[in-house]
């Protein structure tokens, strides 16, 4: 998996130092991400805006005291979630009745064996599993995630952070942070078995 | 019919440790358990193999990069907030 590489410690030592240029490629990469994320905390646009840039000024003020405890993105997120509660984020509690379950009940049998087996993905050379294809798709997927398995699906498998700095930037635990993302990865396999090519 | 053992994992099951795996977070003795289950089972090794698909397929989304105007409104403020 591609992971995003974190901004190594000189970037954060110029935009210490008031650099603007360091400021400008912090924002490039991390604005649109936290952009995202905001919008899975409060369900109105501006306020969503409004956060991320509440965000950036809590970072360019408190880039002083950042030690480097834990990573750039854990506190860069953890400042942006933290700042959505304080402004009421009204994540709704439960959204849509969640499936508890990764597969169609139906189709296992009485024993819990395979009754109806899934079809497999075509991933032959002339028929691959095509990103480009699927992105449209998959954004819109992503978009019909109940909020909390969509935030930690994005910030892990979207973002590239670890089990560690999800947990710390949204402030869950270890375990809830697997249910989540159990659910998600399992909801986002069911939505693209009903649109990749089958053989 | 075979009588399953009780210490076999039926696919009901298997599919829900999918997760707990990729994550290492199965104790020894399941992840054991997982893996025979997968040897014996071509269609739960489909699961996880489609789950990695959409693993990989979901770390490929591109977010859609920032406007110059966007870009140059926050450096505006960027300004304001070093000359506070």
């Amino acid at each position: 998996m591609l992971r995003i590489v974190e901004p190594d410690i000189e970037q954060l030592g110029h935009l210490r130092d008031g650099d603007e240029k360091a400021f400008v490629m912090l924002v490039a990469r991390y604005h649109q991400p936290l952009l995202r994320l905001a919008r899975t905390l409060v369900s109105n646009e501006e306020v969503a805006e409004e956060i991320v840039q509440d965000t950036w000024m809590a970072v360019v003020r408190g880039i002083d005291r950042f030690e480097g405890r834990s990573s750039f993105k854990t506190w860069l997120y953890s400042i942006l979630v933290n700042r959505a509660r304080s402004a009421g984020a009204n994540e709704p509690l439960t959204t849509a009745i969640e499936s508890l379950h990764s597969v169609d009940p139906t189709r296992f049998d009485a024993q819990g064996q395979w009754a109806d087996p899934l079809d497999r993905w075509r991933d032959d050379s002339e028929s691959r599993l095509d990103a480009a294809t699927l992105a449209p798709l998959l954004s819109s997927a992503l978009n019909d995630l109940a909020p909390r398995q969509r935030q930690v699906v994005m910030l892990r498998d979207v973002e590239g952070l670890s089990n560690d700095e999800v947990c710390g930037a949204l402030g869950i635990t270890s375990g809830n942070q697997r249910i989540l993302l159990h659910r998600g990865r399992a909801r986002l396999r069911e939505i693209l078995d009903s649109k990749v090519e089958k053989g | 019919m075979l009588a399953l053992r009780q210490k076999d994992l039926v696919c009901q099951q298997a599919v829900e440790l999918v997760t707990d795996y990729l994550e290492g977070a199965l104790s020894r003795r399941d992840r054991r358990r997982f893996e025979a289950h997968l040897r014996a089972c071509p269609n739960c090794s489909a699961y996880l193999e489609q789950i990695k698909a959409t693993i990989a397929l979901v770390g490929s989304v591109e977010v859609e990069e920032l406007s110059a105007e966007a870009t140059q409104d926050l450096i505006n403020l960027y300004r304001r907030w070093q000359s506070e």
